[in-house]
């Protein structure tokens, strides 16, 4: 008998969740940004308001759905970008080799050997151009382990017999790399992309947690979680919402990119 | 044979230094570069949101040779460098020299005492996960870690700070004591917080390592000579922490630079604190002062930790370093 695949469905759960925040937010969570200042704080089990307000008295569960687009969007786009540049660059050094591999790697261990929350933390809060401009920022500081990963993947590839015969048939390099090695690359490539989103994820947020990257006001895991530590002792659900929203969130994108990462070296065993 | 020989120790760390003093040359630049494409002035941040005087602009901006053009500054700024003159923070009007010294102890407390915790964790529950790997406190530790590697600090940390801070009324809160023991006191919850992902992490190598060493042929074959299973267990932790040992001094410096949230969080008034707020107030000299010493931190912990290997690994001081 089949054993049941309990991680994707127990991991699968919670995601599934979050992706109809980030698409529907407008329906469920309409109400999110209304402010009454009037009000203000109010704690958990206030009547309409299932985990209270906050300062400007902003319903604290509708701010967090809403929430959930800028926490996930740009995350999704920086482990996208990140690996296209991984699979074009890392496919160019791994297979073509010499100067540009030497160039290539020199430039992902000088990104590898800086701390990226740091560097992610000065470069877009100085540059401090919103949303989009953070998220170029951290593409480019995701690049190198893609890159790098792709490299060892694709040398590991390149002395398979398959390449070998596409040799002999004197297929171009281009048509090598990019119709034969790539394919065969992407399933690990698709495993790195998902575990990168959840790192994104908590980078990301880490930034606006810090103030940098999301605008006052714009509904946003990591700047709830900021406005809320001050609201420690009137409503703890200012910080577990969002809090568990992001710590959920994260282990379910690792947990399912585990148990696609062992699936896939389960295989490459088999064969 | 001089020290510098080819294949040498001594050359080995001549290289590795030089390329760190590069890699601190690259990255002042970059750091300075971005300052200068960037929208804000310091000399109007400072003056605060009334509208300055040209004349009072200008004064700062000569100050802090705001008004020279960039590669000047850049070379005007790095010759103080040179001389132990790291400059003055712009907002504080503070030698930035004097400006870390006040609150480095406290960064390094705080990654020393999570350092401590991430060894004093990490490090057995991998070595007891391994030896009773697909066992349920296997299973449980390794999900707890797949959590925790993904966990953020500063979700982490709030977490902890309200239910140990606020609801249980065991640690403070805010702020960092009155320094001693007082002071350790206020770090317990920052170095658990910033230990949390970091420990996982050490926790899954350990596993892997002793695990990959289990299934070494000579472990079967001590067992076949009938060692008993405490031998054959201090054989094989001898070979497994080997990359484990190495790993954890990368690990300090990891935590070295991942202060700056969890000081954020508990509000902490260590350097990476003071590196969130000079960001925004683009206050050049801390910046750089603070991002030059971190990854010179890290880039000196990477080379200790080799020299390390070479120490420990009889294998590896016959093949040399490479």
């Amino acid at each position: 008998m089949k054993r049941i695949p309990w991680t994707p469905i127990i991991a699968g759960i919670p995601l599934t969740v979050v992706g109809i925040f980030v698409l529907f937010s407008g329906w469920i969570a309409p109400d999110a940004t209304q402010q009454d200042i009037l009000t203000g704080v109010t704690p958990p089990g206030t009547p309409g308001h299932p985990f209270g307000t906050d300062q400007l008295g902003r319903d604290i569960l509708q701010l967090a759905i809403a929430g959930a687009r800028s926490a996930v969007v740009g995350p999704i786009v920086i482990a996208f970008g990140s690996m296209l540049i991984g699979l074009l660059l890392g496919t160019l050094a791994g297979y073509i080799g010499g100067g540009l591999d030497i160039a290539l790697s020199k430039y992902a261990d000088l990104l590898l050997a800086l701390p990226t929350t740091l560097i992610a933390l000065v470069v877009a809060g100085l540059v401090d151009g919103g949303y989009w401009i953070t998220v170029l920022v951290l593409t480019v500081l995701f690049s190198p382990t893609d890159i790098r990963m792709v490299r060892g993947a694709v040398i590991a590839q390149a002395s398979r017999p398959y390449i070998e015969s596409a040799k002999v048939l004197r297929l171009s390099k281009r048509r090598i790399m990019f119709r034969h090695i790539v394919p065969n690359v992407l399933p690990i490539a698709l495993t790195t992309m998902l575990l990168n989103i959840a790192f994104a994820l908590v980078a990301m947020s880490a930034l606006s947690f810090l103030g940098f990257g999301v605008g006052p006001g714009t509904p946003d895991w990591g700047r709830q979680l900021s406005d809320g530590r001050d609201l420690l002792g009137q409503n703890w659900g200012a910080i577990v919402v969002p809090g568990v929203l992001i710590i959920v969130t994260a282990a379910a994108i690792n947990l399912m990119g585990d148990w696609l990462q062992e699936r896939f070296d389960a295989r490459a065993v088999a064969r | 044979m001089s020290v510098l020989a080819r294949g040498s120790l001594g050359r080995y760390v001549a290289v590795r230094l030089a390329a760190t003093l590069l890699l601190l040359l690259a990255l002042s630049f970059i750091v300075f570069g971005l300052l200068h494409l960037t929208p804000g002035d310091p000399a109007r941040n400072l003056l605060g949101p009334k509208n300055p005087s040209p004349e009072a602009l200008e004064a700062i901006r000569a100050k802090y040779h705001l008004d020279e053009p960039f590669l000047r500054q850049y070379f005007l700024w790095l010759g103080n460098v040179l001389h132990g003159d790291f400059g003055t923070s712009i907002r504080s009007d503070v030698p930035v020299t004097t400006l870390l010294a006040e609150r480095i102890w406290l960064t390094f407390q705080l990654a020393g005492l999570s350092f401590a915790i991430t060894v004093l964790v990490g490090v057995p529950l991998g070595i007891a996960a391994a030896w009773r790997a697909g066992s349920a406190l296997d299973r449980s530790v390794s999900v707890a870690s797949i959590v925790g590697v993904g966990a953020p600090s500063y979700a982490v940390g709030l977490m902890l700070l309200y239910v140990f801070g606020v609801w249980l009324d065991i640690f403070p809160v805010y702020g960092s004591g009155d320094g001693g023991l007082d002071t350790l006191w206020h770090l317990v919850l920052p170095a658990i917080t910033l230990a949390f992902g970091i420990g996982a992490l050490v926790f899954k190598l350990t596993r892997t390592a002793v695990l990959g060493e289990l299934q070494q042929d000579y472990v079967a074959f001590a067992y076949s000579r009938g060692l008993a299973q405490r031998q054959v267990r201090g054989l094989v932790l001898r070979n497994a922490l080997i990359p484990v040992a190495t790993s954890l001094g990368l690990v300090f410096g990891f935590l070295f630079g991942g202060t700056i949230l969890v000081e954020v969080t508990f509000a902490l008034a260590g350097i990476g604190n003071l590196l969130a707020s000079s960001v925004t107030f683009k206050d050049i000299p801390v910046v750089q002062a603070i991002t030059l010493l971190t990854a010179l931190v890290i880039a000196l912990t990477a080379l200790t930790v080799d020299l390390l290997y070479y120490a420990v690994d009889p294998r590896v001081r016959k093949r040399g370093l490479q």
